[in-house]
């Protein structure tokens, strides 16, 4: 074994409501640059192990390290400077509704950097042209769709070019043509820039065709059923559950050589 | 299910043996939502009075047309047959489609847990239970006002970071916008105290002693306290219902991984707007509700000048700063409560209003509260 320490690994980690339980005993690991979906029936506590991820919640128990540094245990300056590396795109977008576009991209650039007011305004055209949305900086979000304020808060996702975005069903309520365009710029922006992506999905097209890695829980157990490539899962995973969520419910023959999860 | 279009036929629903062991359950006429359905009560015991085992047909033949009227009662006689093991069968037209339904609705087993928790209930757990709640409440309060505290002190080292634009528009808000309103009540408040007062005194002699009293009361207590309680409705459960909104939509989740301070963000602009205008107000409110004695004194006959001499006299430095230095009070405390309960919102559109409401309850509380301490300072302190 080399000494190899993966971008993020989530260790023993037990999420839980006061005394309700989510999920107990997560393991997995996150490398650089990977595509990693998390996978699961509704209500199975993803979009709870993202927050956890993203340092909204604390863990019940275990600890969750970011380059083998513990994100629980560090102090809350090391905290910030590690939150500042990543990029989150929420579920209901969550875009400051007081300002406008152009104001929500620029905000964490003002904030976070010593750039002058020409470059942020250049920033923050070129995130919105990547987006698809060139040309709307003086939009308020409540003057926008539902589609595009999803786009927007990418864009501001985006802003500071993190090392690590993390995305709450991003395509959800999106139409297929968006939501295709979206799934590519996914791509796009990991490989170009080595981006990790962490990304709670049920679109199973987009998460088939981008993912390259994912956990898969499942809420009757309350453990993590199967890590790995979704495409192999899909064909390959022993546990007929996980099988099945991939095929979108069709029961599939048992594999005849299993891969261990 | 038969496509005939007659007239509806009132539906009934038979159980009737039909052999050793086995029964059959028709239903005839037309089943849907729009007809009265009978009383099946009998009908329904019967099936559950069947001996464990048997078999049971449904039959649908002879019914004209159906929707969620029969299948609704057919899927309860299914659970029934499945919870005494009959064995059910269907017997229908042409189509399956009601054996499907009742097949897909059995899909997923019944739930266990009803949702509903149970809870005790008695005189003693309530208490507990409130009790609990109350220490809940009073460690976020406690956890609030130290925050709060440490939030002033990064401000006044120039440290806490907020948009100006936000502290201007807030201030404009509380400030400029509630001008109409404090001026309506106050003026009411003045006119009301010279009217009362003036009843009273004319009995002695003593008419123009109105503007004493319309003065002292303003002055001490009616403008800020009125101030405060238009405020309270007016721009603290507006500052919990927009902070309890920007929860739901996760706005405040977004400040805190953009590595904003949401308390210096949304907490610290609305406490300073507030602090800066209460006073400000206050001021203004006892200057118009003054004005307001003025001019009803004027209408029962005491001159404007003789009116503005007395008032004069009465008022001094002192008194004149009374009601400025609790208003200060007043404004934190709305301030206050409006965003403690904007950040403990709950995340549905019903948690906001609950929230709102309780901005106003709590502040209007504080308000009474911390005046009546201060009338009771003043009165030792002979002021």
């Amino acid at each position: 074994m080399s000494e190899h320490t993966p971008q993020i690994s989530v260790r023993d980690l037990t999420m839980a409501y006061g005394s309700n339980v989510v999920m107990r005993d997560l393991n997995f690991d996150i490398e650089r640059g990977e595509i990693f979906a998390i996978i699961g029936g509704s209500g199975c506590g993803k979009s709870t192990l993202l927050r956890h991820m993203i340092g909204l919640k604390e863990p019940a128990k275990g600890d969750i390290l970011y380059e083998g540094e513990s994100f629980n245990a560090s102090s809350s300056k090391q905290r910030e400077a590690l939150m500042r590396r990543f990029g989150v795109l929420y579920q209901s977008s969550a875009l400051w509704s007081s300002l406008t576009l152009a104001e929500n991209i620029a905000m964490p650039l003002e904030e976070h950097t010593k750039l002058t007011k020409d470059t942020i305004a250049d920033i923050v055209s070129y995130k919105l042209s990547l987006v698809g949305l060139a040309g709307f900086q003086e939009y308020y979000p409540s003057e926008i769709s539902g589609g595009m304020k999803k786009r927007a808060a990418l864009a501001r996702a985006m802003a500071l070019d993190p090392e690590i975005l993390f995305f709450d069903e991003p395509s959800a309520g999106l139409d297929p043509v968006t939501s295709k365009r979206l799934d590519e710029l996914i791509v796009q922006i990991s490989e170009s820039m080595k981006t990790t992506v962490i990304l709670v999905t049920h679109e199973l097209p987009s998460l088939l065709s981008i993912a390259t890695n994912s956990i898969f829980l499942d809420v009757s157990t309350k453990t993590q059923a199967a890590v790995g490539d979704p495409k192999e899962l899909k064909e390959h995973c022993k546990i007929p559950q996980v099988r099945e969520f991939l095929n979108r419910g069709q029961d599939v023959e048992a594999p005849s050589h299993s891969l261990s999860s | 299910m038969t496509q005939e279009s007659t007239k509806p036929v009132s539906p009934t629903l038979e159980l009737r043996p039909s052999g050793e062991d086995s029964f059959v359950l028709i239903a005839k006429g037309t089943w849907t939502i729009n007809q009265q359905r009978p009383s099946l009560k009998e009908t329904l015991s019967d099936v559950d009075d069947l001996p464990a085992g048997s078999s049971l047909t449904i039959d649908t033949t002879k019914s004209q047309r159906y929707d969620s009227s029969l299948t609704s009662l057919l899927l309860r006689v299914a659970r029934t047959a499945a919870d005494k093991d009959l064995k059910l069968d269907y017997k229908t037209d042409t189509d399956s489609g009601i054996a499907k339904l009742i097949d897909l609705a059995l899909s997923v087993p019944l739930s266990k847990d009803d949702g509903h928790h149970e809870t005790e209930n008695d005189f003693f757990s309530r208490v507990g239970e409130a009790t609990i709640e109350l220490y809940d409440n009073l460690l976020d309060s406690v956890t609030f006002i130290g925050e709060a505290i440490f939030s002033m002190i990064r401000f006044a080292t120039g440290r806490a970071r907020f948009r100006s634009t936000d502290l201007w528009l807030t201030i404009q808000n509380c400030g400029a916008e509630a001008l109409p309103i404090v001026t309506l009540i106050s003026f009411l408040i003045g006119t009301i105290l010279a009217f009362v007062g003036k009843a009273q005194l004319d009995a002695f002699g003593a008419s123009i002693y109105v503007a004493d009293l319309v003065a002292i009361a303003m002055v001490r207590e009616m403008g800020c306290v009125m101030t405060g309680i238009i405020m309270s409705g007016r721009t603290g459960a507006a500052f919990a219902a927009q902070i309890g909104s920007m929860k739901v939509t996760q706005e405040v989740d977004a400040l805190r991984t953009f590595g904003f301070n949401p308390f210096d963000y949304l907490v610290l602009p609305r406490m300073i707007a507030l602090i800066v205008m209460m006073p400000l107000l206050t001021i203004y409110a006892n200057l118009v509700g003054i004005v307001g004695g003025l001019l009803v004194s004027w209408a029962s006959g005491i001159q404007p000048l003789a009116y503005i001499n007395e008032t004069i006299s009465v008022l001094n430095l002192t008194q004149l700063s009374l009601g400025v230095i609790k208003s200060v009070f007043f404004g934190i405390v709305i301030a206050g409560a409006g965003c403690l309960r904007g950040l403990q919102s709950g995340n549905s559109s019903s948690a906001v209003g609950t929230a709102a409401t309780r901005a106003v309850v709590t502040s209007i509380t504080m308000i009474i509260v911390i005046d009546s301490f201060f009338a009771v300072v003043f009165t030792i302190f002979d002021i």
